[in-house]
């Protein structure tokens, strides 16, 4: 058993402000569990909390069904990743990976076998012999895997382990973290800054930001329908197309940063409250181009775009926001050239422009997005 | 051919003219380096080589009173000073000294500098108070010390009356003389001591001991296998220190015991002091001073060596 359970976790230093507030969380065994957030949201501070590493000032923490709120970190049963590693540079990779089973003095045999063992798994068989400093990056990181590994603890903790690798070096690490998860059955809490990350291998996300959780959900769901601004923002490259807007009048029309009018379907507007500021969102792939359609076209000028290769991103104005978006393929267009965009009401996402709640979620993202196999 | 023979001339001319710039360079910042280094070239130059080199030279001469050179003897001096039985006892007595304090020294600001290392509250009350002595002066510690070893009135004795034990002429014993010296020693030089690790206790990285934590460490796993490894270099580099310090001790030794009693605290230093300013033969203390400046030299080189194997460079 080794779920783990945050029940209304709070965190405060010296009886100040809270660092985290109300915390309730329930991570399943086996699950791949990323938080995530902006760098002072708190997310650190709930990992070393959750390790024993940091003093919890309330509620309760349960490993397994177990309250371990007053256990020190040795007896948690749970392996850490830091995001320095936290190799002994005056150590060998092979006293590296054993420190720990040696500490809890460990059958010298079986010690050898799980060096064997995680030392194949990662790579790292022709490396033992060599100290910190003489590895690369990558070969550091599996270093720290390696002792995570060895550890059999059915819970492993990883405070940013990515964060020091080159861009391509991460991109591979997070296909091996994730299989190694699932391969040996881990549960898995994974700290991260970077929504990518977050996206790409969590089972389940949760946003934090400020020290309250944001939302707590799939993937998916928190990129079609995040729950407030904050996460609309947060998840999703490059992030969602946001503006003010109101209904004219008449009721007839939504206008968008007073720049640009959306006829009003009824279908699709009926839990839209018309008295409130509103704010709605919409994401970059859905702003299509309208050169060869006529509904709902609007023409815009160009201040930027950028080719990567399969798409294009043209990024325009819209009263005072910056709005982006990506058009599959590659698209002739010139900086400060009119173009005309698409803008659907179905894609819309309505979001409360005072407390930043959603009110509906695109009606048509959905749909499309995901495609069941 | 005919046609490629120029563009060869040119190539080769051009290479030279590289080769020349390449040069002009290399000279310049050698000239720049020098102009940084000139200060301490200068300082070093007026009071460490000028002098090194003078003692060595007054080391082969008779001098007069003031310190003129009058007879030239050789080596004369260093022969004379292998068969003084009071020189072969003050490198004995110097010895002992470095094996009295250096170890306990270390032993005690290592303890010191552990214990402070924790993170508890007032904790800078501590470090204060432990380092401490190396804000007071050789001087004010020996007169301090003086009064503590005092025979009839001072505190140690008094304690030793309160437990009935018959009082110790601490100064004055030549059991004891050498040995309170190097207590006294020791306590001036916990201060720097302390300090200098506890500055190498906090440069460890503090993921290295929460890592340790979780994968289920002991405090003296931690200890042995983390700490006292990456605190080699800082180690290595106080203890270079104390026994060089130990070995040039003069202060205390001026003030408490005058290198008596019979001998018994006449470190070299001392013996030098004595040679040059009390006897005025500045020949044989400047031959002393090099043979103590050869033994500090060779101490350290042998340090350096073993350091080498034992000290781990992050």
């Amino acid at each position: 058993m080794s779920q783990v359970e945050l029940i209304n976790i709070s965190k405060s230093y010296d009886k100040q402000k809270d660092v985290l507030d109300g915390i309730n969380l329930t991570i399943e065994e086996g699950e791949f569990f990323v938080l995530v957030g902006p760098s002072g949201s708190g997310k650190s501070t709930l990992l070393r909390m959750i390790a024993g590493l940091e003093d919890i000032t309330g509620g309760f923490l349960k490993i397994g069904g177990h309250t371990v709120n007053h256990l020190p970190p040795k007896d948690r049963n749970l392996s850490m990743v830091f995001q320095n590693y936290a190799l002994y540079p005056h150590l060998t990779v092979e006293q590296n990976i054993l420190f720990g089973l040696k500490a809890r003095k460990v059958d010298k045999q079986e010690q050898q076998k799980r060096l064997k063992d995680a030392a194949e798994m990662l790579g790292l068989t022709d490396l033992l012999k060599r100290k910190p400093r003489e590895l690369s990056g990558g070969q550091r990181q599996r270093v720290a895997l390696g002792r995570s590994v060895v550890s059999h603890a059915p819970l492993c903790l990883m405070d940013e382990p990515l964060s020091n690798l080159d861009a391509k070096l991460r991109a591979n690490m997070r296909v091996e973290i994730r299989r190694l998860q699932k391969r040996l059955g881990l549960t898995m809490i994974y700290v991260t800054h970077d929504q990518v990350e977050a996206m790409t291998m969590g089972d389940r996300i949760m946003v934090l930001n400020d020290g309250k959780i944001q939302q707590v959900g799939k993937p998916i769901t928190l990129y079609n329908e995040p729950e407030n601004l904050f996460v609309a923002t947060f998840i999703g490259s490059p992030k969602m197309n946001l503006a003010d807007a109101a209904f004219s009048e008449d009721g007839r029309f939504l206008i968008i940063e007073n720049n640009i009018k959306i006829a009003v379907d009824s279908a699709l507007f009926t839990n839209i409250p018309r008295n409130r500021k509103l704010k709605i969102g919409i994401r970059a792939e859905h702003l299509f181009p309208g050169m060869t359609k006529k509904e709902n076209i609007h023409n815009v000028e160009v201040v930027n775009v950028e080719q990567l290769g399969n798409e294009t991103m043209i990024a325009f104005e819209v009263g005072s926001e910056l709005w982006t978006a990506k058009w599959t393929g590659q698209w002739n267009i010139q900086y400060s050239q009119r173009i005309p965009i698409q803008i659907l009401p179905e894609y819309l996402l309505f979001f409360d422009a005072e407390s930043g709640k959603l009110i509906q979620s695109a009606q048509e993202g959905k749909r499309q997005e995901v495609v069941s196999v | 051919m005919s046609m490629t023979s120029p563009i060869i001339e040119t190539n080769e001319s051009y290479l030279k003219k590289v080769e020349k710039v390449h040069k002009q360079n290399r000279i310049k910042s050698l000239l720049k380096g020098l102009l940084f280094l000139l200060p301490s070239i200068i300082l070093f130059g007026v009071f460490v080589f000028y002098p090194l080199f003078r003692t060595i030279y007054l080391s082969f001469f008779l001098t007069d009173a003031k310190g003129a050179t009058t007879v030239f003897v050789g080596w004369e001096h260093y022969v004379n000073m292998f068969t003084d039985p009071i020189f072969l006892k003050s490198i004995k007595n110097t010895f002992l000294f470095v094996i009295y304090t250096v170890p306990v020294t270390v032993i005690i600001s290592l303890f010191l500098a552990v214990i402070a290392n924790e993170k508890l509250k007032g904790i800078g009350f501590f470090r204060t108070i432990f380092s401490s002595t190396m804000g007071v002066s050789v001087a004010a510690a020996s007169v301090f010390w003086l009064y503590l070893f005092n025979p009839t009135m001072g505190l140690l004795n008094e304690f030793l009356q309160m437990f009935e034990l018959d009082p110790i002429g601490w100064l004055t014993d030549p059991k004891w003389a050498l040995i309170s010296v190097a207590v006294t020693t020791i306590w001036m030089n916990v201060g720097f001591t302390f300090l200098i690790l506890l500055g190498g206790l906090q440069s460890i990285d503090s993921s290295l001991y929460e890592s340790a934590d979780i994968e289920g460490s002991s405090y003296f796993y931690k200890l042995r296998r983390i700490t006292i490894p990456l605190l080699s270099p800082t180690l290595f580099f106080v203890i270079t220190v104390s026994i060089i310090n130990s070995f040039q001790t003069f202060g205390q030794i001026d003030i408490l015991t005058q290198g008596g009693p019979a001998n018994e605290t006449n470190l070299i230093v001392y013996s030098i002091y004595r040679e040059a300013f009390v006897n005025y033969q500045f020949g044989s203390a400047s031959a002393q001073a090099v043979v103590l400046f050869i033994i500090i030299l060779i101490m350290t080189a042998i340090q350096f060596k073993v350091g080498e194997r034992r000290v781990h460079y992050q």
